[in-house]
């Protein structure tokens, strides 16, 4: 998968847990999920749930904790989808 | 002298007249006070068989549920809200108490301001969590405890309920959730009182709610003591004081009320509902006869005795009775004990109604549900019907005469009305309902 598919597909997982719309409409790779995109840090564990599902993988604690921007989260998708 | 003075202190903290403002209510017979109030005057019944039931081999097969819509639920939760908001009672909850709050014409403080530090929640619940308790648990046990994410705690906590409004509402004041089996609805309000009058509040949201589902009705259908005899006939299958009452219908639902000082009403122009003179809670102490299940009756005469001497009335002031008569064998001993704590029989007795007769047993939920309809109908001076009682309990019979129990829908002249709720662990509450003048 190439960077921008799972950019893509991650912007609509998170997209439920945006209350502000129209913060989605300019999600760069530096974008911080919880400073920029304003999501509550409680459904960071929300997020990764159906990230592992969506793409049908695992993410360790270790690498949950590394998912802050949305460049984390991309590289950390990106290495496990090729794995 | 220092109990004189206490009791200059009590005076003047039971001086304060306390008033409903703002009202709200999830039954399985209507949502909202406008709907609620045309389904308590025909006699509307939200009792249905449920195929879920029948599936699962329930000897009960038909119960009360909201009838709350997709629609209705998108006009008060945003869709991430649904995400994590599935507990149906945590749902009723939040409409009950938000569609109170908004109709007491109270705001509600943004993300960014300040709470309203003087403004509380004390909400009962029961089993709102049973169902997703239930889900979590598959789960936990396939080792994957990672998947149930952020949101089972608010859900399954007990205090769930009272979490959702206090942040929804911004309030700043005690936020909590009681519980007290099926009293937990009557008892919130005496609770909210007790803080109010305390000084500690100026208002309190209360009320309670409970779940639908078979995850929280199992548990009394295995203790047979709900009816297992109506399925077919539904509408029928609530049958308080009749003599072919078998068992309770399980419902659920939500209701609040919104409680403040009478001043304070006054002071911000708001409407008021009526005013509560004032109530008591006791426990039978599963004594002398009480048990887990069955009451202590020496409890729940000095119950009643008790709401009469704190509401400062005489038992000659009460023109009707909002039972807690679930349409058991214990809805005759109902009616004995309201006798004997009166001290009025025959056609002494004040009008004696069960709203469970349209709803079923809303659990923790049916105090608060059935103290909406009390108010509305002090409101509206209009007594609605108690349902199935065409063949009246024999032993009720020798105690009132039937015209004391309204088979249908009539105005009548109401001042006060009691309002009376029993619950496993032997609990007892009463709150005494006063139309306003």
């Amino acid at each position: 998968m190439t960077t921008e598919e799972i950019t893509e597909k991650l912007r609509t997982i998170i997209e439920p847990y945006v209350e502000e719309k129209e913060l989605l409409n300019d999600i760069k790779p530096e974008t911080d999920l919880l400073e920029d995109l304003k999501i509550n840090s409680a459904n960071l564990v929300d997020i990764i749930i159906d990230v592992e599902m969506a793409f049908d993988i695992e993410i360790d604690d270790d690498a949950a904790e590394r998912m802050l921007k949305v460049k984390d989260a991309v590289s950390i998708i990106q290495e496990r989808v090729e794995a | 002298m220092r109990r004189c003075r206490m009791s200059i202190l009590k005076n003047m903290l039971m001086n304060h007249r306390i008033v409903v403002t703002g009202m709200g209510v999830v039954a399985p017979n209507a949502i909202g006070l406008e709907d609620f109030r045309k389904a308590l005057e025909e006699g509307r019944s939200g009792i249905r068989f449920l195929p879920e039931l029948e599936a699962l081999k329930f000897g009960c097969q038909v119960a009360g549920q909201p009838p709350l819509t997709d629609e209705l639920r998108e006009q008060y939760f945003s869709p991430l809200e649904l995400k994590s908001i599935q507990a149906s009672g945590i749902q009723y909850g939040i409409i009950a108490g938000t569609q109170a709050w908004e109709d007491a014409g109270l705001s509600i403080p943004g993300k960014e301001e300040e709470p309203d530090w003087d403004s509380g929640c004390i909400f009962g619940a029961g089993l709102a969590g049973a169902r997703i308790m239930r889900d979590s648990a598959y789960l936990i046990d396939e080792g994957m405890t990672k998947r149930l994410g952020s949101t089972s705690v608010p859900q399954v906590m007990s205090s769930g309920i009272s979490a959702h409004l206090g942040g929804r509402l911004g309030l700043g004041n005690q936020v909590t959730t009681n519980a007290s089996a099926c009293s937990t609805g009557t008892e919130s309000i005496l609770m909210a009182i007790d803080r109010i009058r305390m000084g500690k509040a100026k208002r309190i949201l209360c009320g309670a709610c409970d779940s639908s589902g078979p995850y929280v009705w199992a548990g009394f259908d295995a203790m047979r003591v709900t009816n297992r005899r109506s399925n077919d006939e539904p509408e029928k299958a609530s049958r308080p004081l009749s003599a072919s009452a078998n068992g309770f219908v399980p419902g659920s639902g939500a209701a609040a009320l919104v409680l403040e000082t009478y001043e304070s009403a006054l002071e911000r122009g708001a409407n008021i509902y009526g005013e509560i003179l004032g109530g008591f809670v006791n426990s039978g102490g599963q004594r002398s006869g009480g048990t887990m299940t069955a009451p202590n009756t020496q409890g729940i005469v000095r119950c009643i005795q008790g709401a009469m001497k704190e509401a400062e009335i005489q038992a000659g002031d009460i023109d009707a009775i909002s039972g807690h008569l679930t349409s058991t064998m214990f809805d005759p001993i109902e009616v004995e004990h309201w006798c004997k704590a009166l001290d009025r029989w025959g056609a002494d007795f004040p009008y004696i109604y069960s709203l469970k007769s349209m709803i079923g047993h809303c659990l923790s939920a049916a105090g608060a549900i059935e103290s909406v309809a009390v108010m509305l109908q002090l409101q509206h001076q209009f007594l609605h019907p108690s349902l199935n009682c065409e063949d009246l309990h024999p032993e009720i019979v020798k105690l009132i005469p039937a015209g004391r129990i309204p088979s249908q829908t009539k105005p009548a002249q109401l001042s006060i009305i009691a309002k009376s709720s029993f619950g496993f662990g032997d609990v007892n509450s009463c709150v005494i309902f006063k139309k306003i003048n």
